[in-house]
Parts: C-alpha cells; structure tokens; sequence
C-alpha cells in the first residue's frame, strides 16, 4: 500500500481515499505524572475508516478525547483540514465537523429520541433567541428544516417508531444508535466512534457495522472508530493504529497490522527465552 | 373518552412540532384561555382576587421563570426570594422616577434588571454545580435581602424601610395603588403571564429549550456535541431572573401595594416556588402552572375547611397545613419527582388507548 502518497490511495474494495484530512504530530499526554500518551503521531485520511486498537488502558479513549478537544495534549500537534488547530473548547472543535459517540452511552435521558437527535444539529442552527422566542420567520422554517433533515437519518437508522419516545426507556442497543444518529444529524466531516459496539449481541453488531459501513459510503464520511472485537476491526477498516502503555505499537492495513511481531506480542504475549 | 389521540394526524413538520400538538389538548387549552379572559373577569371580587387569582397568576410567572432554570436547565436555584425582590424594588425605583412611563413598561424593565442580576450571580454556575450552586445562590438571597434593608436609597429613605406603590394606570384603569379594582389586578397580571407562558413555551420547544436540557441532563456530552455551556447557562439564568423580576415587581406593585423585604421575599419564599416546581414538574410548562395552584389553593382550601367548617383554631390548622406540605414534598420526591405534570402525562398515555388497552 502507497501511504506515502499525498492524494490518497485505493482501498482493497476499489474505494478512493483522498487526502490527509486530520493529522496527529508527536502527541504526548500527561495527567499528573502519569503519561497517558507517549508521541504518538498518525493521521486520517478523507473518506477512510480508521480503528484504534489497543489493550485496556492503551490510551485509546485518550487520544479519542484529544481529537474531540476533551483534552488538551501537553507536547505535540493537531492538523485538522490543513490547518494547525490551536487549543479549543470542545464545542469549538464540535463546530469544526468533528462529532464523536461515547463509549458510556452519553444521551440525554430526559429527552426524546427526535429531540436527542435534533440537538446533534445545534451547531448548524442560526437563529437567535428573540426570533426563537417568538416563533416566527427564521426561528420556524429553521425547526422544519432541519427536522427533514433529522427524519432522513432517522429513516437511514431504522428508528422511525421510537421517534417520540424518553431515550431513557430504550434498551441499551437502540442508544447507542440514537447516539450514532445525533452525531450523524451533525453532518460531520469527521465522525468519532469509542467503542461501537461493546456490550452488543451478534445481531445489534451486525447492524451496527452495516451502518457504519453505510454511513461511509452513502455520506463519505470520514471514520474513526475505538473497538475491542478484532473481527470487526478487521473487518470495518482501512488502516488501523495499535497502541499499548500510551505507545504506537503499529499502524497499516489490517493485514499488516495482524502480522506485526509486535502487536502479537502486546495482545498475546511473548515468551521470554 | 375524554382524551383523544387516536386519529390525530400530521401532515408537515410544522404541524407536529406545534403549541398544543394533540387537537384535543388544543381545544381545551382555548376553552381555558377564552374562560380565564371573557368570563372570569366579568365576575371576579376582591376576596377571589387576592385570595386566589391574582397570587395564583403572579406565582405562575415566577414557577415558570425557577423551571426554566431549574427544570429545563438543571441549575438549583434558592435565590428566588431575592431575585424577586430585585423585581420589586427596581420596579419602584423607577415608578417613583419616571411617573409617567406606563407602568407595563416599567415592569418589564424591572425584569429585565433583575436578569442582569441573575447573570452576575449565575457565573458561579461555570465552576460550581449541584448543591454548592444552590448555596451559592442562598448566598445572592441573603445578600441581595440585607442590601435592600440596609441601602436607604432602595427604599427612598422613607422612615419605616418599606416600600409602597404609587397609583398607576393602564388606558385608564388604576392596577396599582388603592383604588384598583379586582378585574383590572386580575387582567393585568393575566396578560403579562399569557404572554411570558406563551415565550417560555416558544423557547423551551426549540433550539434554546433543547440547549439547556442538554446541559441539564449531561453537561459534558452536551459541550462535546457543540453546546456552549457559558452562553446557555448564562442565558438560562438571565431568561429565569427575567420572569421571576416580572413576578416580584408584580408581587410587589400589584398583589402586596406595600412590601417590607425580608418579610415579603426571605427565604421562604425562595422555597414556596421550589416547592411549586417541584410538586408540579421540574421541567414542564404545565407543571409550573399546576404546582403554583395547588400551593396557592391548598392553604386557602384548608383555611376554608379547618378553620370555616371544622370550626379548628387558626393557628393549629396553619400548622396542619405546614405538615401536609411537607410531607407531600417528600412524597413526591419519592414517588413521583417528576411532579404532577408527569402524573398527568402517565394519565394521558393510558388513556390513549382506553377503554381497549389491548
């Protein structure tokens, strides 16, 4: 594989990626003492599905967090878009087009589904608060318009029936597709994905790729996801980060990540002969 | 068959995300509105006015202003008492100022003063939440109750400390001062709390409104997915102390005429209107209504019961009454925090297909 080159590659299944949308340089992250991510650097290229892997406590939901702008890195770099991105909130970096999942369901229990999903599109809402207030002109055309925008995900994720219903009486697999749903109502350039599909069944797994698989393809977004099931890492990915202790261990196509002495190592150990 | 949804359906996007979405509901809310406006005013007296209605309508605006900052946005607020007050006495400041604005306009300044003084002291609730936000909000209460005592200039170094409104008119008819009739209190405050209802309801459906329960119900997840939280608790508690100004100002000029601060808006009063929010519904539009009525009319019903047929003393029965309070709160935490506005939701639901569930 060509990883060198700087308009992209092909994939195995005849898909273009472009360019290097987002780009990591030399990432450290500290909390205290403790050095959750040693220079790590890596990047994510348009279009592309992109899985970190690791052990437990690798650091993965960490660096998820550093690109989402949860937490700032102490040493090193963010490139987003070309661009070098400076310290920001993370509802700054929400409204540059990153929207993320969370590995604990984050949805907002006392709201419904509709409304779970329409606050996904608040960065994309203008109207002030007086109009708002009001309900008229802007305010309104702006709620009908993007709610057709919000039914046509609801229609792409299946989940027209529980439209109207508290998120917080769903059962577990249906969350974590509302919040699949809210970060796709965002229309985001780049969509953050921990842990997809923990605690899932076979048949909600399944489904589950296909969405995201979907997701990729139909709206070319691009997609970095945090997964424990090989299987589908394996299955679902372009390129793949390992990490272990906060390192980079390896990083290509699954095919070269499966065969890296040293991820073999950090997964199933090695003997010390 | 007296709650109906079966049937009911919507043709566009603007349909079902309207005021009072199910027909129904709409027909009943017009009924109330169109009695409360055309008939009620027609016979309303002064025992029913200051008993009942005018209390009723005031406490309503100042419920709605505590959900809005409570309920919808998750922030814990005891300093409603205070805020209140900041109400009161700018709307006297400026009634004694400028005499000859109209009065609505000075009430709504008043209100738009006290959220000025609710942003000041939301700031805390970047750093703080939970209870220590509570605290710190006890702490505006107090404060804001000792200035007004202590500042001479509040209260135009008039010799007893208290504040009196002046007579003041609208197209006509006194609302304020002595000679104001029961219809045109009534009206009054039922104008200005159809209107804020109505906003509050406007604000709470939409973008805003969704803004705040997103930071009420996960506060992290909310900034992550592009929610400033500054900007939205900031203005949660400008457009809360906003209605509970408009609330004390008419407590004030309206209700009381004449108001000694501690007494009229201590901390009492800071936990009569969370009590209101909560028996009614955190959360809900309704709910504010339903809650301000029903510790309004309780005591008034009490009295009438204990004390008219029971021939009770008055003393015990408004000790009896204390205790029924407390200890419906306790039982509506428990059993049911969402207050009475979900107990009636639950209703709905199962009559939405009754009599056939099945």
């Amino acid at each position: 594989m060509n990883q060198m080159n700087p308009d992209g590659y092909t994939t195995a299944d005849g898909r273009k990626i472009g360019p290097v949308l987002m780009e990591m340089k030399n990432i450290t992250l500290r909390f205290g003492g403790v050095k959750a991510i040693t220079d790590i650097s890596f990047d994510i290229r348009e279009g592309e599905i992109r899985a970190i892997i690791g052990p437990n406590g690798a650091g993965k939901s960490s660096m998820l967090n550093v690109i989402s702008g949860f937490y700032v890195p102490q040493e090193g770099e963010v490139w987003f878009k070309g661009h070098r991105r400076g310290p920001m909130r993370p509802y700054q970096v929400a409204r540059l087009g990153i929207a993320r999942t969370f590995q604990n369901i984050a949805l907002f229990d006392g709201m419904s589904v509709l409304d779970n999903i329409m606050t996904g599109r608040l960065t994309l809402m203008k109207s002030g608060l007086f109009s708002q207030a009001m309900w008229w002109g802007r305010a309104e055309r702006e709620e009908t318009g993007h709610r057709e925008k919000v039914e046509k995900i609801i229609d792409f994720l299946e989940i027209q029936s529980i439209r109207k219903t508290p998120v917080g009486r769903l059962p577990y697999g249906l969350k974590k597709r509302v919040e699949l749903a809210r970060a796709l109502a965002a229309e985001p350039r780049l969509l953050l994905l921990d842990e997809p599909m923990a605690g899932m069944n076979v048949e909600e797994k399944e489904d589950m790729c296909r969405f995201i698989l979907d997701v990729n393809d139909e709206f070319g977004t691009t997609i970095a996801l945090i997964e424990h099931d090989m299987g589908v890492v394996m299955d679902l990915s372009d390129r793949v980060v390992v990490m272990d202790y906060g390192k980079k261990i390896g990083d290509g196509t699954p095919e070269e990540v499966r065969n890296n002495p040293d991820v073999i190592n950090a997964y199933l150990g090695v003997s010390h002969d | 068959m007296f709650y109906r949804e079966a049937g009911d359906f919507k043709t566009s996007y603007a349909d079902d995300s309207q005021t009072f979405p199910i027909r129904f509901d709409r027909l009943r809310y017009y009924a109330v509105i169109a009695v409360a406006f055309g008939v009620i005013p027609f016979f309303i007296n002064d025992y029913w006015a200051n008993a009942v209605f005018v209390p009723f309508l005031i406490y309503a605006i100042a419920a709605l202003g505590l959900n809005i900052l409570t309920g919808y946005c998750g922030q814990v607020s005891l300093g409603t008492g205070g805020f209140m007050a900041v109400g009161a006495y700018a709307v006297y400041k400026l009634m004694t100022a400028f005499p000859e604005v109209s009065i609505l306009i000075h009430v709504l300044l008043a209100g738009g003063i006290t959220a000025v003084v609710g942003v000041l002291f939301g700031l805390p609730s970047l750093r703080i939440k939970g209870f220590y936000l509570a605290v710190a909000t006890l702490a505006a209460q107090f404060f804001l109750v000792w200035l007004f005592n202590k500042v001479p200039w509040f209260y135009n170094y008039s010799a007893s400390g208290q504040i009196s409104a002046p007579e003041r008119t609208v197209l006509g008819h006194a609302v304020t001062g002595a000679s104001t009739t029961a219809p045109a209190k009534y009206l009054f405050c039922l104008i200005i709390l159809f209107a804020l209802a109505w906003l509050a309801r406007n604000l709470t459906r939409g973008t805003v409104g969704r803004k705040w329960m997103a930071i009420r119900d996960m506060d992290i997840a909310a900034e992550i997915i592009g929610v400033n939280p500054l900007t939205t608790k900031l203005s949660a508690f400008a457009i809360s102390s906003f209605y509970i100004g408009v609330a004390g100002a008419l407590f004030f000029s309206v209700y009381l005429g004449a108001v000694e601060v501690g007494e009229a808006f201590g901390i009492q009063k800071s936990f009569l209107i969370l009590f209101m929010i909560i028996i009614g519904g955190l959360g809900s539009i309704f709910g504010s209504f339903a809650g301000a009525a029903f510790l309004v009319l309780l005591p008034v019903l009490l009295k009438n019961i204990l004390v008219g047929h029971l021939g009770w003393a008055t003393d015990l029965a408004a000790h009896v009454e204390l205790m029924i309070v407390g200890a419906l709160i306790v039982i509506f935490l428990i059993a049911e925090p969402h207050g009475m506005a979900q107990l009636w939701r639950l209703a709905k639901e199962k009559l939405r297909l009754w009599p056939f569930p099945h």
